[in-house]
């Protein structure tokens, strides 16, 4: 999963099918490391904004009934 | 593609600092601030009563209507909902008397209400998914700026809104949408080729929920937040035995011309190019129908197969067909893309929907996870995944269910969401600027040009509004006039912009509205 990270950023992604068939493969270490990079900096920011004391807040959000 | 159609998003809502604050209360409180945003912006009050003269909640497109004393009591949307005197009581400060809006209509045409215990944004009508995609997130600004107002309100608790499906307790509420279909299309062919529609399409417009079973009885992950709370496949209820096809028969328009196809099953969307797709292959499966081209793979088992295909993330279980073939939720699709692309007419945006909606189910068969960028429950899972290899989490700890409630969260600095978009890990195809615009504008190409317009020009003379009608309160005539906008396609600006710049007043206005060369700019 981690591996495909930044991959689809781009305006329109569905065309990189089209136009890239075989992208040339980056030295595997570098690309990786990379990837694993921007993995652990976005769990990074995520734990810096998730709500203190998962459980409490989780138990918390109870609502009525809707549509 | 051309086709009227919005969106409507009930929020999820809590006070964190008050969690046995009333979510009416609460919901109510929304809609105030946003009331006192405006009020403060533009220097008058943009509130106005609904007008529930022409809603008919219990008539069924199958040509019945429910009796009163049948229905649940969720189901009698066409009463205005009264805030109970301890709900009052429970508001900090304020007097038991005072006014407690219950409903807005909004400048950009939308209407902005308490419905049931939740806010609810009813965007305006447009003609086309870019539209939509767009009213529907300036319906997240607007929720947005109320939570700001509330939270900068001294003696308030600060509140949070979700744009969500479930609290993954046993509760669910939902993010409608509607499509206008000539009333000549017989409901039970709508309702044939929409069912194995609606139970596939998930694949490309699921949020993603942690959690399996309505009252999230087993630990997982699957695609959509929605699909355990359906029970039926056809039916009029929308808050108890959820039906995948719902036959609520309120045209809001036109009634010998239109029906309304209320589609109930679709989860809330961030992600701009899930809810695009959502709205754009749908419109485009309603014209195949409507032209007698649509494919009919009839499922053996339409809710069982909704769940199967929610329940597995690998896309690779299979439904079982009526004639025995088993296919996966993917392979519906593709039989939904090849009718339409074969029928499609050739205009830009149908060209974009089709080419997407093409690329993306080629990249859901190879690679779910490169899909991360264009659907919500792929992006969702991506990051769920993460925290999993990273913590050795399992699918019951509590922290990947605050992931999975915090991806909607609206607040850009706290929705999971919104940071992903910040990081560039999602595609967009709105700008901010242009979100903010359509909070404050309507569209041009339908009535809720007109709607809108009436109510940013004539703020203190319109007293009332609805889908189809505005009411005038003009101090010359003892009796309201009730203009009716019957028309989803009437009022726009080609037709009603010079007379909003040639009229003095509302006087002046009514009087041209209904005497000028173009009498019914809305019949």
């Amino acid at each position: 999963m981690a591996t495909q990270d930044h991959k689809n950023t781009g305006a329109q992604p569905e065309e990189q099918e089209d136009a890239q068939p075989e992208p040339l493969p980056a030295p595997a270490g570098a690309q990786e490391s990379a990837d694993t990079q921007g993995v652990d900096d976005l769990l990074d920011e995520i734990d810096g904004v998730l709500e203190s004391n998962a459980e409490e807040f989780v138990r918390g959000f109870v609502q009525k009934g809707g549509q | 593609m051309h086709r009227v159609m919005g969106t409507e998003t009930e929020y999820g809502i809590i006070a964190p600092g008050l969690l046995s604050a009333n979510p009416t209360l609460l919901s109510s409180q929304v809609v105030n601030a946003y009331a006192a945003t405006l009020r403060e912006g533009l220097g008058n009050l943009a509130g106005t009563r609904w007008d529930y003269t022409d809603e008919a909640p219990l008539a069924d497109a199958r040509g019945w209507r429910l009796d009163r004393s049948a229905a649940h009591p969720t189901q009698l949307t066409d009463e205005a909902p009264v805030l109970t005197a301890e709900q009052i009581a429970l508001e900090r400060g304020e007097p038991a008397d005072s006014a407690v809006l219950m409903n807005l209509v909004l400048n950009n045409g939308a209407r902005l209400y308490v419905d049931h215990a939740h806010p609810e944004y009813s965007s305006p009508e447009v003609t086309n998914p870019h539209d939509a995609v767009l009213w529907d997130r300036a319906g997240d600004h607007v929720a947005l700026t109320a939570m700001r107002r509330i939270a900068s309100t001294p003696g308030f608790s600060p509140v949070h809104l979700y744009k969500n499906n479930t609290d993954n307790k046993s509760v669910s509420y939902g993010s409608h949408e509607n499509y206008l279909v000539p009333r000549r299309v017989p409901f039970s062919q709508l309702a044939a080729s929409l069912i194995p529609f609606f139970v596939s399409r998930q694949v490309l417009c699921g949020s993603g929920r942690v959690g399996i079973g309505a009252l999230n009885q087993a630990p997982g992950y699957q695609i959509s937040q929605r699909a355990d709370f359906f029970e039926n496949e056809i039916g009029l209820e929308t808050t108890v035995r959820r039906p995948i096809i719902n036959t609520r028969d309120e045209p809001h328009a036109v009634a010998e011309k239109y029906r309304r196809l209320h589609v109930i099953i679709g989860d809330a969307n961030l992600n701009e190019v899930s809810n695009y797709l959502k709205l754009g292959t749908t419109a485009l499966v309603l014209s195949l129908i409507e032209h007698g081209l649509a494919p009919l793979p009839e499922l053996a088992d339409p809710v069982r197969a909704l769940q199967v295909i929610s329940h597995d993330p690998t896309l690779t279980a299979t439904v079982e067909l009526a004639d025995g073939r088993r296919l996966t939720g993917l392979n519906l699709q593709e039989i939904y893309f090849s009718a339409a692309s074969r029928a499609a007419d050739a205009d830009p945006q149908t060209a974009d929907v089709l080419r997407r909606w093409e690329g993306l189910l080629g990249t859901l068969r190879t690679d779910p996870s490169a899909a991360a960028g264009q659907v919500d429950w792929v992006a969702k899972l991506k990051v769920l995944q993460a925290y999993r290899d990273r913590d050795s989490l399992e699918w019951g700890d509590a922290r990947l269910g605050l992931i999975d409630l915090q991806y909607a969260d609206l607040r850009p600095d706290k929705g999971i969401y919104h940071r992903l978009a910040r990081r560039g890990d999602v595609e967009l195809l709105v700008g901010q600027a242009e979100v903010e615009r359509a909070a404050v504008e309507p569209p041009r190409d339908t009535r809720a040009y007109f709607r809108g317009k009436c109510i940013s020009t004539f703020p203190a003379q319109v007293v009332g509004a609805s889908w189809d009608s505005i009411i005038f309160e003009l101090p010359s005539q003892e009796r309201l006039q009730r203009v009716q906008t019957r028309e989803p396609l009437r009022g726009t600006a080609a037709l009603t912009e010079q007379l909003f710049e040639q009229a003095s007043d509302a006087e002046d206005f009514l009087a041209r509205l209904l005497s000028g060369p173009e009498p019914s700019v809305a019949p």
